[in-house]
């Protein structure tokens, strides 16, 4: 089972694992992506806010879980994405990935964290001080990334 | 055709969403870039440098001089940041 969902509404871990559970699994993997605080020199985040192509966003997610679960064989995989603006601590990202066994279902949720990075349309933008700015694309995610494509 | 910018690309044109209607020759995403950077200081702005700048054309990620023949929609934005 493919679920995808881009949405302003807080992540509720205990009923996205319960929903990946179903299926026959043998395995869950999960990753979480927090809101980092992230202090520099001009103070730390107070708020992260996340932009995204509507649309193009969920096809572009849609498009991985499938891969990931053709890949892996996979009996759920699930990407969800908050938009809009998160404070430090919030859940961001959350991936779950179903398999019989731990191997493919810890693979094919690495895959689906580093391919969302450079694959699916968001930015980011953080406000810190007062003073709000884009934030850069890594060229290590880049690199990162690039590793499931061979 | 309509033309779709996002993040800081969007805040340098001064619009997230506008209808074009490029003249014939403008073929490419690159050629349409030039084209549109001629529309304000804000477009010319935005699209000064092509190396930070990514597209889509009808919602699939394409490389800049891909074509735009036929394309419902095109977005310009920066390379992204999610996840």
């Amino acid at each position: 089972m493919i679920r995808v969902v881009v949405s302003a509404e807080p992540i509720d871990l205990a009923d996205e694992m319960a929903r990946a559970e179903t299926g026959g699994a043998g395995a869950v993997a999960t990753f979480t992506g927090l809101v980092r605080a992230d202090a520099h020199d001009d103070g730390t985040v107070a708020v992260l806010e996340l932009e995204h192509y509507p649309g193009a966003t969920e096809r572009a997610l849609e498009r991985l879980a499938d891969e990931a679960a053709e890949r892996w064989s996979l009996s759920a995989a699930t990407v969800i994405h908050r938009v809009g603006p998160m404070r430090p601590g919030e859940r961001i990202v959350f991936v779950a990935t179903a398999a019989l066994h731990r191997g493919a279902a810890l693979e094919a949720c690495a895959f689906l964290i580093d391919r969302l990075k450079t694959d699916a349309p968001f930015w980011k933008r953080e406000t810190r001080g007062g003073a709000g700015r884009w934030v850069e694309a890594r060229e290590a995610d880049d690199a990162v990334a690039a590793r499931w494509r061979s | 055709m309509k033309v779709l910018y996002f993040a800081w690309v969007r805040e340098a044109v001064g619009v997230g969403e506008e209808t074009v209607e490029p003249p014939a020759g403008v073929a490419t995403v690159a050629q349409l870039i030039d084209w549109l950077a001629t529309m304000s200081d804000g477009h010319a702005a935005a699209f000064a440098d092509r190396t930070r700048l990514r597209a889509a054309v009808d919602q699939a990620f394409v490389p800049l001089d891909a074509s735009i023949v036929d394309a419902r929609e095109v977005a310009i934005f920066p390379p992204v940041t999610g996840g």
